[in-house]
């Protein structure tokens, strides 16, 4: 019993640090969506182009690991100040839906710049955090939990932390929140439009680079991120598109439900369900509570 | 707008399909001989519009962000090889006909959602439809007639005792099924489903207050949509793979579908042709291309990726410049001519000449 106990909790924990990973990509999601309204489609792709880029800096240029993270950041930035003056300001008073297909086609063009510069081999990513059980938790607490997951679960709740304190307690934050809210008063008052959405995006960047770090370590740094990106939907629709705290449950909960829904009732259907768990929770999500857990409601004027 | 003649069609239409019909029946098959057309462009091009203008029907007509097509494509393609194979008194038609209902089935109930949300919400319950039915596939033998293997060689077209296997004969099968889909669609287009449809597309509360029942147009539009992708999915496992695997039908095949409907042009039947020519046909130019111009001397892989990003930079072009799409830049061109050049339409002509007099 005590065992069987011990195997649900190390069940539960493993999937509730491997959510603060969806956590981690949802949240650059969020970040755009509560500035700028957008739902942006190319979150994933960013994932990947950003840490490809970290990995192409290191392995191919023979660049120190610090230097070829700020590079790639930089890069990020760029990638941010381009798609604001190329694809949103154009775009500036189309519909959302419009704005939504438009960030589908930025993810291809990244995926394929990624690709065309860096190649498309799996390439392997060494954090110097091993992807094993720390040993001092699983000789005290009978747990085996992978130093990975931990440390995912620790850059998660720093980047939160710090996002939080940013939108609720400087300007900057209150200036994205005014945006968010309505676009046009916002510039009426004079808060700079274009710096704002540059500077959303550039952190959304930096968030997808610290993102696929921790994806790129656990499972090679390769198309595939591309996909696993595209389960942070479900993350948001469980969390709230608009909420960052609500990223951050939403990651959790998908996490948490798959791996025991994987484990326990898996086998009956012979497994691989967490391919698509989590979209139906989300469907369930939606019919129920369709505007998330800390979402704002959803009000549509006519 | 001309008075229809038949049904939904007007005089332009008829000699429209007149015109393609000779084109496709008689011209094509006459000029091109090589194998390669047919089996490489021609008949995936066919299937693939088929699919695109069930995209179309609930994207472009309904205005429902669906991303789900090649998820239905699997449902029919596996209906169909399952009927052939344990009902096989059903022949080839009805199989196809049925297979694309189970598949209008699957589209009901993943359309559901709709009813509640729109957007970027209906999309990411799209996206279940399409990871659940592969996954179903994959997963239980009984649909694969368990084949370990995990590909299966999909099975003869027979169509009245007769064997449709080679190329010309598939292309022929592919043709009629689109003529006939493609006509119906127009007139569903056309008619009072197709203005229900995109009544809800414009503003769904203004056409509930109209009296326009969203329940029923969303999910008649789901399942209409769902049925054109299952016929499409049918032939295209049958007439272009020749086999069956799930991982045929994968996410990266409805985002082409996607590309194909939104760069064709929201909205349009003719828009679904030319953007999945165009999605089909692009790479095969860019592949001529690398091969003649540079000799070989770029790699693949780098093509491909120089396609991936040029389909993204179109498709954000299009969004900025033209949301309509080709089909609409298609238009255009021909609008233009015609106010160059007013003497070609006798129309115009008749009507200047009695205007001045």
């Amino acid at each position: 019993m005590v065992d069987e106990l011990l195997f649900f909790m190390e069940v539960l924990v493993g999937g509730l640090l491997a959510g603060t990973m969806y956590s981690l990509v949802a949240l650059g999601f969020v970040l755009i969506f509560k500035a700028s309204a957008t739902f942006n489609f190319s979150q994933g792709a960013m994932v990947f182009f950003s840490v490809l880029a970290f990995c192409g800096f290191m392995q191919d240029f023979n660049i120190p690991f610090v230097l070829a993270f700020i590079m790639a950041a930089l890069l990020m930035v760029v990638v941010g100040l381009c798609t604001e003056r190329f694809v949103l300001r154009p775009l500036m008073n189309a519909s959302e839906d419009t704005v939504l297909m438009a960030t589908i086609g930025l993810g291809y063009v990244l995926e394929g710049l990624a690709q065309a510069a860096w190649g498309v081999e799996v390439r392997r990513l060494d954090l110097g955090i091993g992807d094993f059980p720390v040993p001092w938790i699983a000789d005290n607490l009978k747990l085996f939990i992978s130093a990975l997951d931990i440390t995912a679960g620790l850059v998660a709740a720093i980047m939160i932390i710090g996002l939080f304190l940013l939108f609720k307690y400087t300007k900057i934050g209150l200036g994205l929140r005014a945006v968010a809210d309505d676009a046009g008063a916002a510039s009426s008052i004079g808060i700079p439009l274009k710096h704002i959405m540059l500077l959303v995006w550039s952190a959304a960047g930096v968030v997808a680079l610290v993102a696929g770090c921790m994806w790129g370590a656990r499972a090679g740094v390769q198309f595939a991120l591309v996909d696993l990106a595209l389960k942070a939907l479900p993350v948001l629709i469980i969390g709230g598109f608009s909420s960052i705290p609500g990223a951050i449950i939403g990651g959790l909960i998908i996490g948490a439900v798959e791996k025991v829904l994987e484990v326990y009732i898996g086998p009956f259907f012979g497994g691989a369900i967490e391919g698509w768990a989590p979209y139906v929770l989300a469907i369930f999500f939606l019919l129920y509570r369709p505007e998330g857990l800390f979402g704002e409601k959803i009000i549509r004027r006519v | 707008m001309m008075k229809p003649v038949f049904m939904t069609y007007t005089k332009k239409d008829l000699i429209n399909l007149a015109v393609c019909m000779v084109l496709s029946v008689l011209v094509i098959p006459s000029f091109i001989t090589t194998e390669y057309w047919y089996t490489s462009i021609l008949i995936p091009w066919l299937c693939l519009a088929l699919a695109t203008i069930g995209q179309q029907i609930v994207m472009g007509y309904t205005g429902q962000l669906a991303l789900g097509a090649a998820g239905f494509m699997a449902a029919g393609a596996f209906a169909m090889f399952n009927l052939i194979l344990r009902v096989p008194d059903l022949g080839f038609v009805g199989s196809l006909v049925v297979s694309g209902l189970i598949a209008a089935a699957f589209g009901i109930l993943f359309g559901l959602p709709s009813l509640k949300v729109r957007g970027i919400y209906l999309m990411v319950a799209t996206l279940a439809s399409q990871f659940f039915i592969i996954w179903m596939i994959d997963k239980f033998g009984w649909f694969k007639n368990y084949d370990s293997s995990g590909i299966i060689t999909a099975q003869d077209i027979v169509i009245l005792g007769k064997p449709f296997t080679t190329p010309l004969a598939m292309y022929f099968v592919c043709l009629a099924v689109t003529t006939v889909l493609t006509l119906l669609a127009m007139n569903m287009a056309r008619g009072s489903t197709g203005r229900n449809w995109m009544a809800v597309r414009d503003m769904d509360i203004a056409a509930e207050s109209m009296g326009v029942s969203l329940l029923r147009t969303k999910v008649q539009a789901f399942a209409i949509s769902a049925f054109y992708c299952g016929v499409a999915g049918a032939l295209f496992a049958f007439c272009y793979l020749k086999s069956l695997e799930p991982v045929a039908f994968d996410i990266k095949l409805s985002f082409k579908i996607l590309f194909m409907c939104i760069l064709g042009g929201l909205g349009t039947i003719n828009g679904a042709f030319i953007g999945a020519a165009f999605i089909l046909l692009f790479p095969v130019l860019l592949n001529a291309i690398g091969n003649n111009v540079f000799h070989g001397a770029i790699d693949a892989t780098i093509i491909s990726s120089i396609e991936q990003v040029i389909f993204g930079g179109l498709m954000i072009i299009f969004m900025i410049y033209e949301p309509l799409g080709m089909a609409k830049l298609w238009e255009n061109i021909k609008q233009k001519w015609k106010t160059k050049f007013p003497t070609m339409n006798i129309k115009n002509l008749t009507s200047s000449i009695g205007k001045k007099s």
